[in-house]
């Protein structure tokens, strides 16, 4: 293909999977064959281009042009002190804290090291666990993926996390993400998450790059496992991420009567932010909120494709999505849902809406609803829009300045995504950044 | 306190206000009357500060100060309140979050420390008993799914509460039912004093039974064609617009 000869890195990573194949470590030859079959998949297809239909609104040529290190490599990184990494622990959240460095977990830096209720391990560790190969990538499509299927054939580190059946965990776990390095880096993390049986657990990602200069490039995947009545809250805040680029691949499986809700807030900082969610109801009687909140500004790219594939009968999902652009951003919304034909009885509701602080700013929102039942109720919405002129003259005319008018309702129209986050301390450090942003962007004028 | 001279003002080619004068001082409450059309709602907009609106001529000032040239947020600092005629719905926004936003902006201005909490809470709860706002509402979204009473009734509360020196009434009275009325006139009455002044927009003299005004003025073709006590109100509501229009086209032939 014409756009893999412009990507040094393709050639680079096709090095890498013959090394990694030629010393398969402690892998089976089941998973082997299958990082074997991953590969081939990206092969073929290659980074995906702005020619297929879901990267019609993100090349990521631009993004691909810089030599990048991947990770078999040695890079340089600076040591982490348990001082700075406990800058990145949320005021007044009392979690159990696990530190993952360029997407390994360092324990030293990490307060939680698993209990009865919840067992924390490497992804690397992790091969012979019973509990390991039955859900490793069992729903992700490395077709239609080839970003998933690249990380699939070459990822090195992760967690992976189990929660015990009838666990009802207190504290939410705290994932706190750094990305360090020397050198521009290609870095392919992979997560697994199983949430047994009537298990209930809170789970909050954040990240921040703290390399001076470099650029960081993720390519993620992570697989959240519901199993049968299992409740996941999955907060996942994208912040203090310059020159990062990032695709993460999220892909979430439901059984029977689960509950999971997924709260993705992106703020500005990160070149390019790609999050692909996909939803898998896989039994019927499941329960699924999708909370997303854009901020973008500058030269930023946010791109939230969003998949909600209703298999079964009697699955309820609810989706708001909401973005607010400035500068020179783009974003891009893609939602899709599927119901099949057995999902009888299917509630699905979807609902985009945008505010366009500048003239140049972007947004590709595209709902897309594809039903072969036909005893279901679906719903879906867009909209972009900008300030309501009469709202912020209302503000001014009692005495509040321009630019708190506008954070006020800039903050008014995040409304309804915020106030979904549960957890107190997490939501007020949202807020925290938001109104930082605000001012940002209103000083800059 | 309030002295608008000769002030000509319209939207983009059209001509709207063609030559006001008024003189409002502390402690008046002034009705500004008219037929649809005639310029009480643009008056009252180009005081406010609304950016739709072209001032091509004149000056006003609040206190001797000019106030043609300040932000619609420094004219309320200064001092001016618009109670709109359609208050604007903010979703997400709280009033009572608004409102202590509000005051303590306008305290700044003025170089004072920001409302303590709990001084905030007992103000609050002073002005809502005054004007009778339920207390309910305050914690709601800004007029969000408010009845065309109830955001009346909030715009009141927050005249009492930013205790502006002239406030702007615009056709307040619109959308009342009497009993709305009665506690929006009541509220008004309890806090007009020496050192304030009103300005009443109003298309009916039935408000005016309630808020007693002091002079009336009526407002046809974007200028003031008539000045008087209550009593024209009254004749006003008696006798139509239309002799007011007839004289006033006289006045322009000669």
């Amino acid at each position: 293909m014409a756009t893999q000869v412009a990507i040094p890195l393709y050639d680079q990573l096709s090095k890498d999977f013959h090394q990694r194949a030629a010393v398969p470590e402690n892998e089976d030859d089941t998973l082997h064959n299958w990082r074997q079959n991953a590969f081939e998949k990206f092969r073929q297809q290659g980074f995906p281009s702005i020619r297929q239909e879901d990267w019609k609104y993100t090349n990521l040529v631009p993004y691909l042009k810089e030599d990048l290190q991947t990770e078999p490599l040695a890079y340089d990184y600076n040591e982490i002190s348990p001082e700075q990494a406990s800058q990145f622990h949320l005021n007044k959240l009392d979690a159990n804290i696990l530190v993952l460095v360029n997407g390994k977990l360092n324990t030293s830096l990490s307060s939680f090291h698993g209990d009865a209720d919840v067992s924390v391990q490497s992804i690397n560790s992790a091969a012979s666990h019973q509990h390991y190969r039955p859900y490793l990538g069992k729903e992700i499509d490395l077709k239609q993926d080839t970003l998933a299927a690249l990380n699939s054939a070459l990822f090195s580190d992760g967690l992976f996390i189990e929660v015990r059946g009838n666990a009802v965990v207190e504290k939410p776990l705290h994932v706190i993400n750094l990305y360090t390095s020397a050198g521009n880096i290609f870095l392919q993390p992979r997560n697994l998450i199983v949430a047994h049986k009537s298990c209930a657990v809170s789970i909050i990602e954040t990240s921040a790059n703290i390399s001076n200069g470099s650029i960081v490039w993720v390519n993620s995947v992570t697989e959240v496992y519901a199993e049968e009545n299992a409740q996941v809250n999955h907060y996942v805040l994208q912040s203090g991420l310059t020159n990062t680029r990032q695709v993460n691949h999220t892909e979430v499986t439901q059984k029977t009567r689960s509950l999971y809700n997924n709260y993705t807030v992106t703020l500005p900082d990160a070149d390019l932010v790609r999050n692909n969610l996909n939803i898998n109801l896989v039994e019927s009687g499941t329960e699924t909120h999708l909370y997303g909140l854009y901020l973008a500004a500058e030269q930023q790219l946010v791109d939230n494709h969003t998949t909600v594939d209703h298999r079964k009968p009697n699955c309820f999902s609810n989706e708001l999505y909401k973005g607010v652009l400035t500068g020179n951003a783009k974003a891009v919304f893609n939602g899709k849902i599927f119901v099949h034909q057995e999902a009888q009885k299917t509630n699905a509701f979807q609902q985009n809406n945008n505010l366009l602080l500048s003239d140049r700013a972007v947004i590709d929102s595209k709902p897309q609803l594809e039903i072969f039942a036909d005893d279901v109720k679906c719903s879906h919405g867009s909209t972009a829009g900008q300030f309501n002129e009469e709202a912020l003259f209302y503000l001014r005319s009692r005495g509040i300045g321009e630019s708190s008018a506008r954070s006020l309702m800039v903050s008014a129209f995040a409304f309804d995504v915020i106030n979904k986050i549960k957890i107190g301390a997490l939501r007020s450090h949202i807020e925290k950044l938001i109104s930082h942003n605000l001012s940002k962007w209103y000083a800059s004028k | 306190m309030l002295t608008i001279k000769n002030l000509h003002a319209g939207v983009e080619d059209k001509k709207i206000l063609k030559g006001i004068n008024l003189q409002v001082n502390a402690g008046e409450v002034h009705a500004i009357m008219g037929p649809n059309g005639s310029g009480k709602s643009s008056l009252a907009s180009v005081l406010a500060g609304r950016e739709t609106y072209e001032v091509t001529e004149g000056e006003v000032t609040l206190d001797e100060k000019e106030l043609l040239e300040m932000s619609p947020e420094d004219r309320a600092r200064e001092g001016l309140f618009l109670a709109f005629q359609y208050p604007v719905e903010i979703p997400g926004v709280s009033n009572i979050n608004f409102l202590k936003t509000a005051l303590n902006e306008i305290r700044a201005y003025k170089g004072l420390p920001p409302l303590d909490a709990k001084s905030f809470l007992a103000l609050t709860k002073e002005k809502q008993k005054l004007v009778e706002f339920d207390a309910k509402f305050t914690n709601r979204s800004l007029n969000e799914g408010f009845s065309g009473g109830e955001k009346k009734r909030n715009e009141i509360f927050q005249l009492a509460m930013l205790e502006p020196k002239l406030a702007i009434l615009d056709e307040t009275d619109s959308g009342l039912d009497i009993d709305a009325l009665r506690i929006v006139s009541h509220g008004v009455n309890k806090l007009r004093s020496n050192k304030n002044a009103f300005i009443i927009i109003t298309h009916y003299q039935r408000l005016l039974e309630y808020i007693v005004p002091d002079f009336v003025h009526v407002l046809y073709d974007g200028k003031i064609v008539k000045s008087g006590t209550k009593e024209l109100a009254l004749e006003l509501e008696e006798k139509g617009y239309d002799w007011l229009k007839e004289e006033a086209q006289l006045q322009e032939q000669v």
